[in-house]
């Protein structure tokens, strides 16, 4: 029954989509994060989706392909009294964007939900299918 | 003799087991939305029925004119998934409209439902025409 594909389908994408919030979280959680001593920061992630096929070509789920670390040097602040502040005075902080990062929880929360809502729904119908002749 | 009993309930299935199909493509639609490159697909139902019907049993189902006639001809959209058009285009390359995915899916399962009740009035006629008029 192509029916029951569906949890398959909406439960990777709900897997996906909550590992797409993680990552999210770790960004928004070092916002603030200065680089060490060896200058080494934390680098803002990204998770890259990508079409995971459950048998036959009309099942498409997602899969999370890799998580990217986003390359761009942090933002450097001047400010010597900085306990991590270097020779120069100025602070490195980790290269995460609260707006980017916040627009993607969002957007993600939101696929979250339109893959629960289909769940249920197939659910309800499954449910019915099942009372057949009754 | 049992086959006319039977017909409309083949056909019926058949027009069920399509609509699961559709609320699968759908859902894939639906769980790609943010997945880069990919091309929302959908398929043309009426002409899927027609094909499966036609494989099946012919047209012993069409008991009048204007029964499952339509436009007919052009491509086979078929149970494969033609690949629906892009509402507008994204920088990832992403073809899924989620407004339009979220109205077919709700659409389809209403769908779904009403053929579900065709199917279990069908089963009902055909257990009535069974029973024995002597039965209190």
């Amino acid at each position: 029954m192509s029916m029951f594909q569906i949890f398959n389908i909406s439960g990777s994408a709900v897997s996906a989509q909550s590992q797409r919030l993680n990552v999210v979280a770790s960004n928004l959680a070092n916002v603030d994060t200065v680089a060490g001593p060896d200058g080494s920061v934390y680098k803002a992630r990204q998770v890259v989706f990508q079409t995971h096929l459950f048998g036959s070509e009309q099942s498409a789920g997602v899969r999370v392909a890799e998580v990217q670390e986003d390359n761009t040097p942090g933002r450097r602040v001047h400010d010597p009294k900085h306990p991590q502040a270097d020779a120069q005075g100025y602070v490195t902080y980790a290269n995460v964007s609260s707006i980017e990062e916040m627009v993607n929880m969002i957007s993600a929360s939101r696929s979250y939900q339109n893959n629960v809502e289909v769940m249920n729904t197939a659910k309800n119908l499954l449910q019915k299918t099942l009372q057949l002749g009754q | 003799m049992l086959n006319r009993l039977t017909d409309t309930l083949a056909f019926q299935s058949q027009a069920l087991q399509l609509r699961a199909e559709r609320q699968r493509l759908l859902a894939s639609n639906i769980a790609n939305a943010d997945t880069p490159g990919y091309q929302a697909r959908d398929i043309d139902f009426a002409q899927a029925l027609r094909g499966a019907a036609g494989e099946a049993q012919g047209a012993a189902l069409r008991t009048h004119a204007a029964h499952l006639g339509g436009a007919g001809g052009g491509a086979a959209a078929g149970g494969a998934g033609a690949w629906a058009l892009q509402a507008q285009t994204n920088l990832d390359s992403n073809g899924v409209d989620m407004d339009r995915e979220r109205a077919a899916f709700a659409d389809n399962a209403v769908r779904y439902e009403a053929t579900l009740r065709f199917v279990n009035g069908s089963v009902r006629n055909v257990l009535d025409a069974m029973k024995s008029h002597n039965a209190a």
